[in-house]
């Protein structure tokens, strides 16, 4: 799983105020959010945020509302200026671009999508997906081309000259998707992307987002508050709360151990089964039982077919090689719901 | 306690020097620039002429054709183009014809000012909250003040005719158009302006492929009140030498012919009416992609 890193934001702070600049050494010293807030007028966006965001995989960043993941979002392409630290992309440094710089560098190299979708109303489908293209300058024909293949891609043939207002919420987000696919940019900003859609819908996008990404392979940066979702599609996921990293990981290390009550109370009610592979359970040695599963099948999957075995253990393999065993015990220890220390105490603002 | 009694103000030879310095310094101005100033509008001035002597040699079957084919442009609509020729022909009909065609002239002459001016001033208003503050006090007194009294230094700058005349209306009709731009702008969706951030938009692409699209109703709205002021304002620019309906109004109220300002009065609503239902249908018709409905 080790791959190069396309994004770095280091040591970033943001502090909404008249005088942010002054509070970082603050924030610094430990004063809190709401130290900050109570006592020098300022709000703390981002404390101090350190991710490092692999090349071409899905990077979910995920929070409750207020929890500053798309104030994070909106500084990599810098519609938000940091009050401190650094972002590289591709080793360059995104806060020393000039205007113009920073111009080309939104035009071709990180396109984004909104959660209210954001669409020009007075456009039809096949121009607002055609929107990035135009501001590049592309010219009329091949501009309506490019247009036209991702509004394939997404499936909305045959609904190229409709207004955005006559469309669904969920076809809206696709225009909106489409048009960010469209400038062939390598990284992929979604702003709570799917947020505004009903859960069905939201299934459905998540789905046609997994096939594109297996064919694009982009470097997705997701921001969510909604775990099922992260976790669903995250290659990597990172929890934030006021502002900081309280933890990062793949979806199953997040599951599994969980850095503090905050994530403990995230995960609660999701569907573990569904989350964690054998792998992620599984001791080392072998057993004579009789079946194999494959390292990434997830439990939800994988308890069914001992009990059509009627076994108890079962090998793990990978690449036809057996790397452990893991048992019916273990699979159940490791979907029960994990308890929270003082469940009734823990606040969340 | 005469204190309490009689305001304490300047008395009256203070008040009376105040004045008539401020007049001095303005006749100098006046006697000094004021041919300059009267020489830079000549162009404005011959133009004006040029177009009212066009619309009322035009013979008027043509001139009715071109209303009512300007009515369908704009409305597509057939009761607002019969309305049109109808209202037209009564105009014709009752001996207004030329003072309807010097007023049609006037008041497009004054709105299209009124356009070029107002725009781009909304334009920089809603770029600049310090020019907002600045401007809006402005726009503030443009439409509140008596216009009798800005038709003093007009008059006394350029004298009277088409070009003061002009300036009057302008004055009373460009703030619509400047404010409403200036809303419209500002009301622009703060997230579609963000995405044409995000993609990497210039200022102007911005302001062409977004802001102004956007902003378009509430401009459209703008020009239709700047256009029905302009119309408001006929009767006072007459006072100044503007040829026009407003004319025969005023000849009217000094002799007391009630049938006279009566029929002329109307023919102004007949004008107000047809350029209001047909800038307005036109507003709407810009607006038909934010009809909902998801039937394709």
């Amino acid at each position: 799983m080790v791959s190069d890193i396309k994004v770095s934001i280091k040591n970033l702070y943001k502090i909404f105020g008249p005088n942010g600049k002054d509070m970082v050494q603050k924030v610094e010293d430990g004063a809190s959010k709401s130290s900050l807030q109570a006592e020098h007028g300022h709000v703390l966006g981002l404390n101090n945020v350190n991710i490092d965001i692999p090349a071409r995989r899905i990077q979910v960043i995920m929070g409750l509302s207020g929890s500053g993941k798309s104030t994070l979002i909106r500084h990599l392409n810098r519609l938000i200026e940091p009050t401190s630290g650094e972002i590289l992309v591709d080793g360059e440094d995104v806060l020393a671009m000039s205007d113009a710089e920073l111009r080309d560098f939104r035009r071709n190299k990180m396109s984004m999508v909104f959660q209210k979708f954001a669409l020009l109303p007075h456009r039809t489908v096949i121009d607002n997906v055609g929107y990035g293209l135009q501001i590049k300058g592309t010219d009329k024909a091949e501009m309506n081309e490019r247009s036209q293949k991702w509004i394939d891609r997404v499936g909305l043939s045959g609904f190229e000259d409709n207004y955005p207002a006559q469309l669904s919420g969920g076809m809206q987000q696709r225009v909106g998707l489409a048009r960010a696919l469209a400038t062939d940019a390598e990284i992929l900003l979604m702003d709570e992307a799917f947020s505004a859609l009903d859960p069905l819908i939201r299934n459905d996008m998540q789905d046609i987002l997994l096939d594109l990404q297996e064919e694009l392979h982009k470097t997705i940066i997701f921001i969510t508050h909604d775990l099922d979702e992260a976790l669903n599609i995250g290659d990597n996921i990172v929890i934030l709360r006021d502002g900081a990293v309280i933890q990062q990981g793949s979806p199953q290390e997040i599951v599994l151990n969980p850095a503090d009550d905050y994530v403990r109370d995230f995960i609660k009610d999701i569907n573990r089964a569904r989350v964690l592979d054998v792998s992620s359970v599984m001791d080392a040695g072998s057993t004579d039982s009789g079946l194999d599963l494959a390292h990434d099948v997830i439990l939800e999957l994988a308890m069914p077919e001992m009990i059509k075995a009627d076994v108890t253990q079962a090998n793990v393999t990978r690449d036809g090689a057996v790397i452990g065993v893991v048992t019916l015990a273990a699979m159940i220890g490791g979907i029960t719901r994990p308890v929270t220390k003082d469940e009734d105490q823990v606040t969340y603002r | 306690m005469e204190f309490l009694d009689k305001f304490p103000d300047l008395g009256r030879t203070t008040l009376r020097d105040i004045k008539k310095s401020i007049d001095f310094a303005f006749r100098e101005f006046s006697n000094k620039y004021g041919e300059a100033i009267e020489g830079f509008f000549d162009p404005l001035l011959y133009f004006m002429v040029w177009f009212e002597k066009l619309l009322t040699n035009a013979p008027w079957p043509l001139m009715i054709l071109i209303f009512a084919a300007l009515a369908w442009l704009g409305a597509r609509s057939l009761p607002i183009v019969i309305g049109t020729i109808v209202s037209f022909v009564a105009i014709g009909v009752f001996g207004m014809w030329e003072d309807t065609m010097a007023t049609v002239a006037i008041i497009s002459v004054a709105t299209f000012v009124c356009i070029g001016l107002g725009i781009p001033l909304g334009i920089l208003m809603s770029r600049s909250n310090r020019l907002q503050a600045i401007v809006t006090p402005v726009l503030d007194v443009m439409q509140t003040i008596p216009s009798f009294v800005y038709l003093i230094p007009v008059v006394m700058l350029l004298g009277i005719g088409k070009v003061p005349g002009l300036i009057a209306v302008c004055i009373y009709a460009v703030p619509p158009i400047v404010r409403l731009t200036n809303l419209g702008i500002r009301l622009v969706d703060k997230e579609v302006l963000e995405a044409a951030d995000a993609f990497g938009s210039s200022y102007r692409q911005k302001l062409l492929d977004v802001q102004i699209p956007l902003a378009l109703p509430n401009i459209f709205a703008g020009v239709n009140q700047t256009i029905m002021m302009a119309l408001a304002m006929v009767v006072i620019a007459s006072m100044i030498g503007v040829k026009g309906l407003g004319v025969p109004v005023l000849r009217a109220v000094s002799n007391q012919y009630l049938a006279l300002g009566l029929m002329n009065g109307l023919a102004i609503v007949a004008l107000a009416v047809i350029f209001d239902r047909v800038s307005q249908q036109y507003g709407k018709r810009l607006q038909k992609h934010r009809q909902g409905g998801h039937g394709v």
